[in-house]
């Protein structure tokens, strides 16, 4: 995996989670391909941080205070800043059933997220999702 | 206030309008449920007439007489039994019999009633009826009741043991592709954070057992003269080398002995989960205090600690189940959840009470009353 060490060096993400190990681990993983993160631990730490921090790439949680959260998030960050790419990363499948993805126009006209993708990630596919938003 | 609707059957105008006269202005109070029970009466003239009315309407109560012109009382119980109509019959006849009685109970009535009666033997026959039909209700709805909290419980439950498997699952996934590099260095947070998650699902599942064994009361306890301080001791004890951790100092003010009847092991928990809160919440250098008086066969327990606090919001959902508080000072503390519900229902076994003082940022007090138990005691009622 070296070829995508540090391949976003001087870029900075953002990570929203309420679970602490979450954070770690998404936080991990951006570090690896060279983000710097700053991280938020709730909806509420989430939307401030979308106003005071300048940052290239978002990856949020969905359900936090709210079971909605990060669709909240993604709205209000894409309102201000339409261009910056965001993730959602998210246990919502295995926890309710309920499936959300932005494969349709019916979905991505409510959802303002670019990605939607499942608790159980892996490297590569992170990876490759983040290549292809920012590449 | 809770209305019955009752029919009455009878070919005689003298006998359905004795019993509307009867019953039209009578109520009872239902002590034990706090409720007042009144009647809705109707009338029915012959037995189709009867079937009619019970078809269109759910009756609680049918006040049936057993001679009928057209079709029989007990023609009407049988169908009723088929239809599985929910209602209780009190059977009517003046050709009071035993075999009229055997048959009619057969069929499915609840009571009977000879002819002639008094007002006074009719409602005493319907209220016997109508408490039997409020005590079914509660029952039944009990019973849901109960089983919704169940499944509430175990979903809660499942939730509880999936977070930390989903995060142990995460962590071996970045080590298993070496995301960082081979140097296994760069793992040991990950490592840490792992068997920390692993440790709080086995505290979890030690709680749950707890709570069970607790619940079902099927535990034969060994109640006998004990020293409560030894139950606090060992506790202290257990919790000091978290404490030493963060520097938190624990101390105990209190007699050498203070006898009590009760069982050393669920005493120990008691303070287990006291005092174990009362570390896990604190601050680096803080304090628990723990003091306890006696005064006859009444125990006062203090544990106060300068910790983390609550804010009030927090206070009154503090003592449900699987009840975590997220917030910027809790992040990184691991529990189950089950902590205080533990101790609440340890407590009631003890006839005693737990209250709670705390101020967000300043720190918690719990206060615990404690009854001795009378000695030998049979084993203890679930609570």
């Amino acid at each position: 995996m070296s070829e995508q060490e540090k391949r976003y060096f001087g870029k900075t993400a953002l990570v929203v989670d309420d679970d602490f190990d979450y954070q770690e681990l998404i936080s991990f993983y951006l570090k690896s391909y060279g983000f710097e993160v700053v991280v938020g631990g709730s909806q509420a730490e989430g939307e401030k941080l979308i106003q005071e921090t300048d940052f290239d790439l978002a990856v949020f949680d969905l359900m936090m205070e709210n079971s909605d959260s990060g669709f909240v998030l993604s709205y209000k960050l894409k309102k201000t800043n339409p261009k910056i790419p965001v993730i959602i990363v998210t246990n919502v499948t295995n926890e309710t059933g309920y499936h959300f993805d932005v494969s349709t126009d019916e979905m991505r006209s409510w959802i303002k997220a670019d990605v939607i993708l499942d608790k159980d990630i892996r490297n590569e596919q992170l990876y490759n999702e983040i290549n292809k938003l920012l590449g | 206030m809770l209305i019955l609707k009752l029919l009455v059957v009878d070919d005689e105008p003298g006998m359905r309008r004795g019993a509307f006269r009867a019953l039209r202005k009578y109520k009872f109070e239902l002590r034990d449920f706090n409720d007042t029970v009144e009647f809705e009466i109707s009338q029915a003239t012959t037995g189709n007439e009867a079937l009619d009315l019970l078809s269109k309407t759910q009756f609680d109560i049918i006040l049936l007489d057993y001679k009928l012109d057209d079709i029989s009382g007990l023609e009407i119980l049988d169908r009723l039994k088929k239809m599985k109509y929910d209602a209780h019959t009190v059977m009517m006849t003046a050709f009071a019999s035993l075999e009229v009685a055997i048959s009619a109970t057969k069929s499915g009535a609840f009571d009977f009633l000879a002819k002639p009666f008094t007002p006074e033997e009719l409602r005493k026959v319907v209220k016997k009826a109508s408490t039997n039909i409020v005590l079914h209700r509660k029952a039944k709805k009990l019973e849901e009741d109960k089983k919704k909290v169940r499944f509430q419980f175990l979903s809660v439950l499942s939730h509880e043991l999936k977070a930390p498997l989903n995060a142990i699952d995460g962590y071996l996934r970045v080590i298993d592709d070496r995301v960082a590099g081979n140097d296994i260095k760069s793992y040991d947070n990950m490592i840490k954070r792992s068997m920390e998650r692993i440790n709080g699902m086995r505290k979890l599942i030690f709680d749950l057992l707890d709570l069970t064994r607790i619940e079902s009361g099927q535990k034969i306890r060994k109640i006998k003269q004990i020293n409560l301080i030894e139950a606090v001791e060992r506790s202290i004890e257990t919790n000091k080398l978290k404490a030493d951790e963060r520097n938190i100092s624990i101390n105990l003010d209190a007699q050498e002995k203070i006898l009590m009847n009760g069982e050393l092991s669920e005493l120990e928990i008691m303070f287990n989960n006291l005092i174990s809160n009362a570390v896990k919440y604190n601050k680096e250098n803080g304090y628990v205090n723990i003091k306890i008086e006696q005064e006859e066969d009444s125990i006062y327990i203090t544990v106060e600690d300068g910790g983390i606090g609550m804010k009030p919001e927090e206070q009154k959902r503090l003592f449900g189940e699987f009840v975590r508080f997220k917030n910027e000072k809790t992040a990184n503390i691991e529990g189950s959840g089950l902590g205080l519900s533990i101790l609440k229902k340890l407590i009631s076994l003890y006839k005693g009470t737990i209250k709670v003082k705390s101020e967000f940022g300043t720190g918690t007090t719990f206060f615990v009353t404690l009854k001795s138990l009378p000695a030998a005691s049979p084993p203890a009622e679930s609570a």
